[in-house]
Order: structure tokens, then sequence, then C-alpha cells
């Protein structure tokens, strides 16, 4: 296998773009990457077009609808779909691509619209629902929400974790979702605002809930070669993960973990020769603040049950223990599903070049990004070096 | 149960599938069934035609007596589209003393009163949508 480096990444702004369909988004992100990698459409190789579901563009197969508004026909493309992290997925086959000798410039883009004219919350929430299973689950009524609350009520009794310590998670990615021109939501929040916000699916209320999200993010992988003559500020993907857990949550032997982000993890350090505490920032799959809390202890961040306590310490800032989501997380920089595991690599790769701005993480070397597809069915974990 | 197709706005309910009709016309008729296999024994709660674990596909039907202790829940206060008329409602997830784990409504508790560790026992009931579905109830 040959080493692999990200040389390009772009993202659209995340939040309700009305005035944006699923191929302007895409072209955007797209674009900003080829720009950033001093790239022609023409070099590109090959293709991932990672969406969730295709119920949210009407458009059957939107990867084919995607690809020729890129203007990339006739190159290869494959439309990629693992739930939420359907474009982490995406950066895993490209790599295999460029790793393997197959072709040597790569490119893997998410994007989703699942905000459309005249379409409810109530409607997004039920569809959203079928993510769970469909024989057994799905005529009770379940809902996103639902699923980590769940398994944050397992949580909070097995641990001891608190709401105050759920909504800590909400309070700090708003306050770095401030600092992020590209994120939904760019205001901060306060611990009372977010305890006294409705009730979503006790316990966890409005805060607690990422929201529903328009974007796109991509990013542009070459081989060493070509990364070393293209670019001055390569950054390795050196181990990747992934892991899976069961649909249906009667399949689960624990409510307070996702065994698929255990296993992916597993893998992801161990290719990438590294431990939890190497990792210098990392951008986790917070969909909801329990989600956060979970991914810190699975990834091995902290000893299992002590999450709670790791935010409450304020240790996921920047300057404490592992900064976590300074980005805004999907919490406040939005969750566009299939465009979020590429906005994630986005962010690390602008840290790990030291181009994050405002929310820099001080000489940062190891990044790792953590993207849950639904409530575990897939989980992807990578890790990169500058 | 009915059939549906796939919509933003109305009530997914699959076909009961033909190695598992059975399931569903016991359940019409107050009984709740898992599949035991016959080659390994494992026991599948909800049923399954097949036994990934000793991939055997010759199966006995089994009543599930469906006492348990509630493991975790939530009480769902924003529903999907087709659901915000009986909002809120609670879904638990019980751990059966037969061995397998169930999600499904808990029902006839308040959901101020629901307790981790409480025992609940798993019950057929004709809903208010004319889906026989089984249910936790409290117990004892």
């Amino acid at each position: 296998m040959r080493r692999v480096a990200v040389v390009g990444v772009g993202m659209t702004k995340f939040g309700v773009l009305a005035d944006k369909s699923l191929r302007e988004m895409a072209f955007e992100a797209f674009k900003e990457a080829l720009e950033d990698a001093n790239l022609a459409p023409k070099d590109i190789e090959s293709v991932y077009t990672a969406i969730n579901a295709d119920h949210f563009s009407s458009q059957v197969s939107p990867g084919a609808s995607v690809m020729e508004y890129l203007g990339l026909n006739p190159k290869p493309n494959i439309r990629i779909e693992a739930a939420c992290a359907s474009s982490s997925a995406a950066i895993r086959l490209a790599w295999l691509d460029v790793a393997s000798g197959l072709h040597d410039i790569a490119l893997a883009l998410g994007v989703e619209k699942m905000n459309e004219a005249g379409r409810t919350t109530a409607e997004i929430i039920q569809f959203m629902g079928t993510g769970g299973d469909i024989t057994w689950e799905n005529h009770y009524g379940p809902t996103f929400p639902g699923f980590y609350a769940i398994f944050a009520i397992n949580h909070m009794h097995k641990y001891g974790t608190t709401k105050e310590q759920l909504a800590m998670v909400a309070v700090k990615n708003h306050y770095y979702g401030a600092m992020n021109p590209k994120a939904h939501f760019q205001r901060e929040i306060t611990l009372e605002q977010a305890l006294k916000s409705p009730m979503i699916s006790y316990p966890l209320q409005l805060y607690d809930c990422c929201p529903i999200s328009d974007g796109a993010a991509c990013a542009i992988l070459a081989s060493e070669d070509v990364a070393k003559k293209i670019s001055d500020t390569p950054i390795w993907i050196t181990g990747l993960g992934l892991g899976t857990s069961s649909v249906a949550l009667h399949n689960r032997e624990d409510y307070a973990t996702i065994p698929g982000t255990v296993e992916a993890a597993k893998q992801a350090y161990k290719m990438a020769r590294v431990e939890p505490r190497d990792v210098d920032v990392a951008c986790v799959h917070d969909c909801f603040t329990i989600a956060e809390i979970m991914a810190y202890e699975d990834l091995g961040f902290c000893k299992k049950g002590e999450g709670g306590k790791l935010i409450e310490e304020k240790q996921t800032y920047i300057g404490g223990k592992i900064p976590v989501n300074v980005d805004g997380g999907l919490k406040a920089k939005g969750h566009p599903t299939g465009a979020t595991g590429a906005a994630m690599t986005y962010e690390i790769v602008k840290q790990l070049r030291g181009e994050a701005g405002k929310r820099q993480v001080p000489n940062a070397e190891i990044g790792l990004t953590h993207n849950v597809g639904a409530h575990g069915t897939y989980v992807c974990v990578h890790i990169y070096r500058r | 149960m009915a059939v549906t197709q796939f919509s933003f706005d109305v009530r997914v309910i699959v076909p009961p599938h033909t190695k598992l009709k059975k399931f569903f016309e016991e359940l019409e008729k107050g009984k709740i069934m898992g599949t035991k296999c016959k080659k390994c024994g494992k026991l599948y709660f909800p049923p399954q035609a097949d036994c990934n674990k000793c991939l055997s596909s010759d199966m006995d039907w089994v009543e599930i007596k469906g006492t348990g202790k509630l493991i975790t829940y939530t009480v769902t206060h924003v529903a999907p589209k087709a659901y915000t008329n009986i909002a809120p409602y609670v879904i638990g997830v019980a751990q059966l003393d037969e061995g397998p784990k169930v999600t499904a409504w808990v029902r006839d508790i308040k959901p101020e009163e629901i307790k981790v560790n409480m025992k609940v026992k798993l019950v057929t009931e004709k809903c208010e949508d004319g889906i026989t579905r089984y249910i936790l109830k409290p117990e004892g």
C-alpha cells in the first residue's frame, strides 16, 4: 500500500440553504477543494459521492447527478451510503483507490439537502426514524433523538452522568461554533438556556440535539509522489477503522456505548501506531450531546463512565487534555448527514496545517475524525498526521 | 397488520413475511411467539427464520412468557408526523428473563413514575390505530 495524503479540502457553509440545490452545494465545495489543492477538474481520476438518502433530494442515484454537474463524466464514480457516516466511508474508499495504486488522485465528496420547501420537522423526524429497525421498531414511532435518549438514560443510570454535563457539551460546541464562519449556528449559549430548552425526547432537550442542515464538503486525496509535488502541506491519512453495530436496539449488549466506535477506534489506532493520548485534536460525532460523551469514552480519551467528568472539567476545550469539536461539532456547525464526515476531515486538515484561525489548537500534529452512521450501525474513525 | 408504502407522512408497517406469518397471526390472538433453533437451541425474539449462530433454518415456534426488567427508556415528546397525536409516549428496552431483549412502548404507567430496573411484562394490545403490538406494562 502507498502512503496517501489529503491535498485539498472544501466545504459550503452549513445551514438551511434554501437558495442552493444539491448539485450547486456539491459544486461549491468541489471548487474550493480544487483551488485549495491547486488542481483542475481533469486531474481528478476517481470519485466517491456520499449522499445519505435519495428521499431528501428525490433524485434516485443522486451521486450520478452530482458527478454530471461537476463535469467529471466519464470518470469513475460510485455513490456511497453509510447513513451519517457516508462521506467518511467515501474517504476510506478514495484512500483505497490511491493506496492500492489504482488511481493517483481521488475525490471524496459528501452532500445532503435535508431541508426542502414545505417539508416539516415532523416529516423529517419520521423519515429519519426509519433508520431504526423497520420490522420490529418502526411501528412504535421511534426518532433519532429517541435512540440517543435511550442511550443517555442508560449512561446516566450506570455512571451517574447528569443532564448538566450533557448541556455542557452543547455550551462548548456553541462556543466554538461562534468562531466558525461556516457553522449553522454561530452564537454562544448558556448552560441555563440549554437546560430550559424544550424537551424533545426525555432526557434530551432541544440544545442536546444537532440541527437539520444542508451542505456539502469534500476532500481530494493523492499518492505520496503526487502530494509531494503539488502540496507544501500534505496531511497524511495514517489510520482507518470501520466498525458496525446492530440496527435493532434489542440486539445490543450495552446501551451506554457504541460498539462500532470501539471496534473502529481499535483498528485506526493500531494502523496509525498511536494511542488515544497522542491525539492533539478530534472531531467526534456529537449528533446529540450524549453521543459526544460516549465518544470520549469509546475512543479512549477517558475511562468508560468518565465522559461526563471530562466535559465538566473542560478537558475537551482548547488547552485541555484533548480538544474536541472545536469547529462547533454537529451540534453547532450542523449535520447535513452525507457531508458530515468530509466536513470533519476539512476541520482536521485546517487544524493540522495551522489554518484554523481563532479556534486553532496550538501545534496540532495528530488529528482524529469519528463519524457515526445512524445510532452506530456504521462507524468510521480516521487518523491524520501532518 | 396493514401494508403501506413508504412515505414521509404515513406509518411504515412491513408486511408479514411469509416465514414469520405465524408470529403476526398469533399476536392477533394474544400470544407472543419467538423462534428457537432446533440445531443449537438459540432463542430468537423477535423471531428470526434463520439462525445466524449455526446457519440452520430449521426453527421451532415457542411462546414467550415476557417477564423481565426495564433497562432503559425515553419519553418521546417531539414525535414523527404519524405519531404526533399520541405523544408523549414511552419507548423502552427490556431484558426478558428468557434471555432476549425487546424494544416496545411502555404503557399503563405515568412517564414520571418509570424507573430503570422496574419489573415489566410483555403483553399484546390492539392499539388505537388498529394495529396489534406487543407492549411493555409494569408488573408487581
